[in-house]
């Protein structure tokens, strides 16, 4: 028998004090990286500004727009993680993410490959709303389309 | 009136089967009408019945079972008539839903008969299936689309429609009932000033049909339309009406078969009106189906539904305008069940997960009516739709549900 999803487990306290308080919410004004996210089913909207530096390391991330506290949160803690890494570490941490939030069942590896986002855990008892926490993973992916290292991406909005 | 006297709800509730299950573990509060409305008893089982021992084709075929189900069917067209006041059953066509019928219109009727510079105009209450398929066509044919105004209540501004209107106006379509807020519009009024200006009127009922009296020969409007599903019959039937005079002129939407007089390489001629209309099988059981829909909400008595959920809108408004940081999009006068609403900076999809696990579906999101988020500049709301087979109680256990959703955001 599948367990009943579980709200608790899909609104956690951090989750909740993310959303509240999201962290990097700012617009960048001169990024490097630049991308929108928008979910037309949902309506979920959000920008994404990354500077990355010459040696290709996030030098600042910040996000700007509106959607649930599912997105939000998923945003606003994405921009803590990635702040300081190198463009491929991140790459490989947006990969991991999305594998755990749409792989079934879940790999055991996977849950210690993506940190402090496996508080997303619970989402995935809440299948419409994976793509909640996956978009700003997407828009990070999207910002990182037109970068390829060593060459500093002509970005800009 | 009596609350008890309008309608014997519980009575009622036992007709549709899907009410009495639960959902994660709580009753069913199904609050969702404005997408879809559930099924009662005998609409399962006509069509059930109709699948086993009365289904084939129609109007081709020399068989009686044939004969039987195309009888069926035009019994349906009838009832639909009757329903909505029509003078003719020609002037009841057969579509898949409201959406079909307003395509059939803009294609069918506005390819044919509007050219360069002409004007459409639609509402800032509308569905996206009455404003892309003008706009489509507005492309194609360089028409100029217009949008008349709604205030802060989400009501029509009518002195902005009639500086709209000139000359160069063919088409007005406009909802009779808004989805995403409830507004009901002055539609007799809006296509009395439409004909004065020499423009046709389409309006889309389909939130109107079933919570409503829809009288058309009263209205006067050229074109009308409403989806089964909508009005407790099934999926992938509705009904489009239009005045014979302008479903005679106007050229086919689909070509294919049923829909034809005689087909050589060379040409083809048209059959008349309805069936013109209706190229390719019809959705047949879907049809047969409608019928004890509209049957069901016959017996019940428009009267009474629009009186007792009416008392269900005054009901909920009044509650739900007491929890805390509660905002209801759209106050109009004339407003049919439908209550819109967001929480603080709660996103509407938090909302709509919380209830969720307590057993109440609510819809969230912009409805399919971007534009009238953006006149009051939200992504997008709450939003629950009554019907006659909801209760008081239930109102109860969406405030209970609300406050659960607050506890979780405090």
């Amino acid at each position: 028998m599948i367990p009943e999803p579980q709200l608790s487990r899909l609104y956690q306290e951090v989750i909740l004090d993310h959303n509240r308080n999201p962290r990097n919410f700012k617009e960048i004004p001169n990024p490097t990286q630049y991308s929108h996210g928008y979910n037309p089913l949902c309506g979920d909207d959000y920008h994404l500004y990354l500077v990355i530096d010459e040696s290709g390391v996030i030098a600042d991330a910040g996000f700007m727009g509106s959607g649930c506290a599912i997105s939000k949160s998923s945003a606003s803690i994405m921009t803590t993680l990635i702040k300081g890494k190198t463009v491929s570490e991140i790459a490989a941490l947006k990969d991991n993410f999305l594998e755990f939030m749409t792989q079934a069942p879940l790999p055991a590896s996977a849950k210690s490959a993506v940190g402090r986002m496996a508080m997303f855990e619970g989402v995935r008892e809440f299948p419409i709303r994976v793509k909640c926490a996956t978009l700003i993973w997407h828009a990070l992916a999207d910002a990182l389309k037109d970068y390829s290292s060593g060459h500093k991406s002509t970005g800009g909005i | 009136m009596d609350r008890q006297k309008i309608l014997e709800v519980e009575r009622i509730r036992k007709d549709f089967p899907i009410l009495g299950q639960t959902m994660n573990g709580r009753p069913l509060v199904y609050l969702d009408n404005a997408a879809t409305t559930q099924k009662p008893v005998s609409v399962i089982r006509r069509m059930h019945d109709f699948y086993e021992t009365e289904y084939a084709t129609v109007h081709r075929a020399v068989y009686t079972l044939s004969q039987n189900a195309t009888r069926e069917c035009d019994l349906v067209r009838e009832k639909c008539r009757k329903y909505l006041n029509a003078k003719n059953n020609s002037e009841i066509i057969f579509v898949r839903g409201a959406t079909e019928a307003m395509n059939l219109v803009a294609f069918g009727y506005g390819r044919k008969f509007l050219k360069a510079g002409d004007e459409i105009i639609v509402s800032n209450l509308e569905h996206h299936a009455n404003i892309v398929p003008w706009q489509q066509l507005c492309l194609e044919k360089n028409l100029t689309l217009r949008v008349i105004p709604i205030n802060d209540q989400g009501e029509l501004l009518m002195d902005e429609y009639k500086k709209l209107l000139n000359c160069k106006t063919k088409v007005v379509a406009v909802t009779h009932v808004s989805n995403a807020l409830g507004t009901i519009n002055p539609v007799r009024e809006i296509t009395r000033l439409a004909h004065d200006a020499g423009a046709v009127v389409l309006i889309d009922g389909a939130q109107a049909v079933p919570h409503l009296k829809v009288d058309l020969q009263e209205i006067d409007c050229d074109f009308y339309c409403f989806s089964g599903h909508k009005v407790y019959g099934p999926t992938g039937v509705g009904v489009l009406y239009g005045k014979l005079r302008h479903l005679e002129a106007m050229d086919p939407y689909q070509f294919g078969g049923e829909m034809i007089e005689m087909v050589t390489y060379e040409k083809t001629t048209f059959t008349r009106p309805p069936l013109k209309f209706e190229a390719g099988t019809p959705p047949i059981a879907p049809i047969v189906g409608l019928g004890p829909a509209l049957d069901y909400v016959g017996r019940l008595g428009i009267d009474r539904i629009e009186a007792y959920e009416h008392e269900l809108l005054i009901a909920a408004t009044r509650r739900l305008s007491e929890v805390p940081g509660l905002k209801i999009i759209g106050q109009a006068r004339e407003k049919g069940a439908i209550i819109s609403f967001t929480i603080g900076d709660i996103h509407p999809h938090d909302i709509g997960t919380i209830l969720d696990q307590e057993g109440i579906a609510i819809r969230t999101g912009h409805h399919c009516a971007q534009p009238v988020m953006r006149r009051f500049n939200i992504p997008a709301t709450a939003r629950a739709s009554f019907s006659f087979y909801n209760t008081q109680d239930e109102i109860d256990r969406l405030v209970k549900g609300l406050e659960k959703v607050q506890e979780i955001f405090r």
